[in-house]
């Protein structure tokens, strides 16, 4: 019944884990080459400064990799934390273009605003609005998170809900034009804590930024992925009720993650600004949140470059098939979506992960045949329902009453004795 | 395994109802400590609803506390955290994670957010030795959803040992085994209830006549019967329950009760 000695087995444990250690660091190795001398070497101006863009949209990927691949959060509303990163950072260099105790153009321009709302005061200073960026995000996600974890809302109705307060967010910015730009948004940012945004060299100093926040995030998802949190995070996405019953308070780990992805979406949306030069509605409302996810799931929801790959991918094709198409891209994206839902639910992450399997099977190893095909341990679950992976179906304690169904859905293993009926 | 009721599961007037059912109808039961306490009946009897009630799951009346804690009205995993743990009907484990990471998850509520976001980098003591207990110190690094079926409830049983629970709820710990597997929990059992007060839901009435050290019969949400195995089965008002499966009709003569 034993299996091999512990001490061999410890040892096993110590070679793997530093080999994954070693590749990981290769991985990141040649994912800092690839931005920091490929990407700067081989791309002009504007193709360098659309690829710090798509690195933006990166960064909200890893952030909804973690709540939805490894948390189960379908978290349909990224676009609102995203927003107010960006709309925290586009507030100060607003305030620092128009120059102390000015207005910024637009409050003008539109001619009711007379004085600073008290609002935009804190912005004036770059420390308040570098630390807003993250912070706001992730208190509103920890607020909205407490409120939502602990009335146990999930799969469908917590995605509508996080959409719904993207439509909001968005529909509350445009309303609000005298103090947030209204339609247009926060626009024509010309300068950079100083430097001028126009000027190519600095624009390459941005890119350069945001790549390397784009790692940082990507070895913080890591750490946490790794852990005994991200281990705890998957048996809370897979089966709520039993880490309930184990004495976890699910509500607690999912907040965690949760406000983690939003401190990424903030700050994503804060490096897009400079970036971009422009923060509006239209880039944080429905439909940017929803693209956010679409470039997860394509890249992989469960994997950690996955989503960063499909992000980056999916951006980068918008720009291409829209130059070309431009009223086809949305049919092209829906159709590219409904594909790798239908065919690949683990997104292009998971292929080599298919492959791997399909070479081993012929190799021998008739090994657990009845094993399901999701349950690659940290592999991307595969079959179940889109929407809310794994979690609507994995609970089968809710609402257990005895009678009925007592043991009558149980199937015995196969080749096994059906057990003696009771009583 | 004083007699002590104060420390073990002292369960008064317990009542469930749903939408005006009374799935447990005044239900009042006592395990000591240290008792191997089987509860049976007929499908609808209301056992797996007593437990729910006992872990939070659904809302009860009455009072249910263990080593003299109110338990009612307390949430599940705080419940979880006063050493309550339970299986289910169908095994409940992490599929996705291995066998380690399931032990080591039960193991680890008392754990610090320090803890918490660094790896694992080595077994437990606590995980090594339940794995050693449960037999699956072999598939160690195997996914949960790739074990057989009889071994899932293993590693159940071996995550509330790792969760270090004293009062243990088992819900059909041996539906769907083999003879083999089911003399192996049974064994497990034995291991468990040194330490700890097990309560068992079972239909197998072979097992529980091997297993059981007292039991507790219910039927209708109502407690029918209470002794030992012999004793309940002596019971003409279980016997009429049971109408034409009279507690003696299995195969094996019923001369072999565990200690």
């Amino acid at each position: 019944m034993t299996g091999p000695g512990t001490a061999a087995g410890r040892g096993r444990f110590r070679l793997r884990a530093s080999q994954s250690r070693a590749r990981t660091a290769a991985g990141f190795g040649l994912a800092a080459v690839a931005l920091f001398a490929v990407a700067p070497l081989a791309l002009g101006d504007f193709r360098l400064n659309l690829l710090a863009k798509y690195l933006c949209m990166a960064i909200v990927a890893v952030g909804i990799g973690l709540a939805w691949g490894r948390g189960g959060m379908l978290v349909l509303g990224q676009g609102v934390f995203f927003g107010l990163g960006g709309y925290a950072m586009a507030m100060h260099l607003k305030l620092a273009d128009a120059g102390p105790g000015d207005l910024p153009d637009f409050m003008r321009l539109y001619g009711q605003v007379e004085r600073l709302p008290w609002w935009w005061e804190p912005f004036t200073s770059p420390v308040f609005a570098l630390a807003a960026v993250v912070l706001v995000p992730m208190a509103l996600a920890f607020l909205l998170g407490s409120l939502v974890f602990r009335r146990r809302v999930r799969g469908a109705y917590f995605a509508i809900l996080s959409q719904a307060l993207a439509a909001a967010m968005a529909i509350y910015l445009i309303g609000e034009q005298g103090t947030t730009g209204g339609t247009n948004g926060l626009t024509d940012i010309q300068g950079f804590f100083g430097y001028d945004l126009a000027d190519p060299a600095n624009q390459r100093v941005v890119y350069f930024i945001v790549a390397a926040c784009l790692l940082l995030m990507l070895a913080v998802a890591r750490q946490l992925m790794l852990s005994r949190y991200g281990e705890l995070l998957v048996a809370t996405r897979d089966a709520e009720e039993r880490v309930r019953f184990l004495g976890y308070d699910p509500a607690r780990v999912k907040l965690v993650a949760y406000v983690v992805a939003a401190g990424m979406a903030g700050l994503a949306g804060a490096l897009f600004v400079p970036a971009v030069g422009i923060i509006s509605p239209a880039l944080i409302g429905v439909v940017p949140s929803i693209e956010f996810v679409i470039g997860v799931a394509l890249g992989g929801r469960a994997t950690l470059v996955g989503p960063a790959l499909g992000a980056v991918g999916l951006a980068w094709a918008k720009t291409a098939l829209s130059e070309q198409f431009p009223a086809g891209w949305t049919y092209f994206e829906g159709l590219l979506f409904v594909l790798v839902v239908a065919f690949l639910p683990g997104g292009l992450g998971s292929v080599a992960g298919l492959v791997r399997r399909r070479r081993a099977v012929p190799a021998g190893a008739p090994e657990a045949p009845e094993a399901p095909p999701g349950v690659r341990p940290g592999g991307p679950p595969e079959v179940p329902s889109f929407l809310d992976p794994r979690a609507a179906s994995s609970s089968p304690l809710e609402g257990t009453v005895d009678g009925a169904v007592d043991g009558a859905l149980e199937a015995p293993a196969p080749g096994e004795p059906t057990r003696e009926v009771a009583p | 395994m004083s007699g002590e009721s104060g420390a073990g599961l002292l369960i008064r007037d317990l009542r469930v109802v749903f939408d005006g059912f009374a799935a447990v109808d005044g239900v009042d039961i006592d395990v000591p400590p240290g008792d191997v306490r089987f509860i049976i009946g007929p499908n609808g009897a209301g056992k797996t609803t007593l437990v729910d009630a006992v872990t939070g799951l659904v809302k009860a009346t009455g009072s249910a506390s263990f080593g003299g804690r109110e338990l009612l009205g307390r949430k599940v995993h705080h419940i979880a955290r006063l050493g309550i743990g339970r299986t289910f009907q169908t095994a409940t484990v992490f599929e996705e994670l291995t066998v380690l990471q399931n032990l080591d998850i039960a193991a680890g509520t008392g754990r610090g957010p320090l803890t918490m976001l660094r790896r694992r980098s080595g077994v437990p003591p606590v995980v090594a030795e339940a794995m050693e207990a449960i037999g699956l110190t072999g598939e160690r690094d195997k996914p949960a959803g790739a074990l057989a079926h009889g071994r899932k409830q293993w590693l159940e049983i071996g995550m509330l040992l790792v969760q270090d629970a004293r009062l243990l709820l088992l819900d059909e710990p041996v539906a769907g085994m083999s003879q083999d597997e089911r003399e192996a929990t049974g064994e497990l059992l034995g291991l468990l209830s040194r330490e700890r007060t097990v309560v068992v839901i079972e239909h197998d009435m072979d097992f529980l006549r091997r297993f059981a050290r007292t039991v507790t019969v219910m039927h209708a949400g109502r407690k029918l019967s209470e002794g030992t195995v012999a004793e309940v089965q002596a019971d003409p008002k279980v016997q009429e329950v049971y109408l034409g499966h009279a507690p003696t009709a299995p195969d094996r003569p019923g001369g072999r009760e565990g200690t």
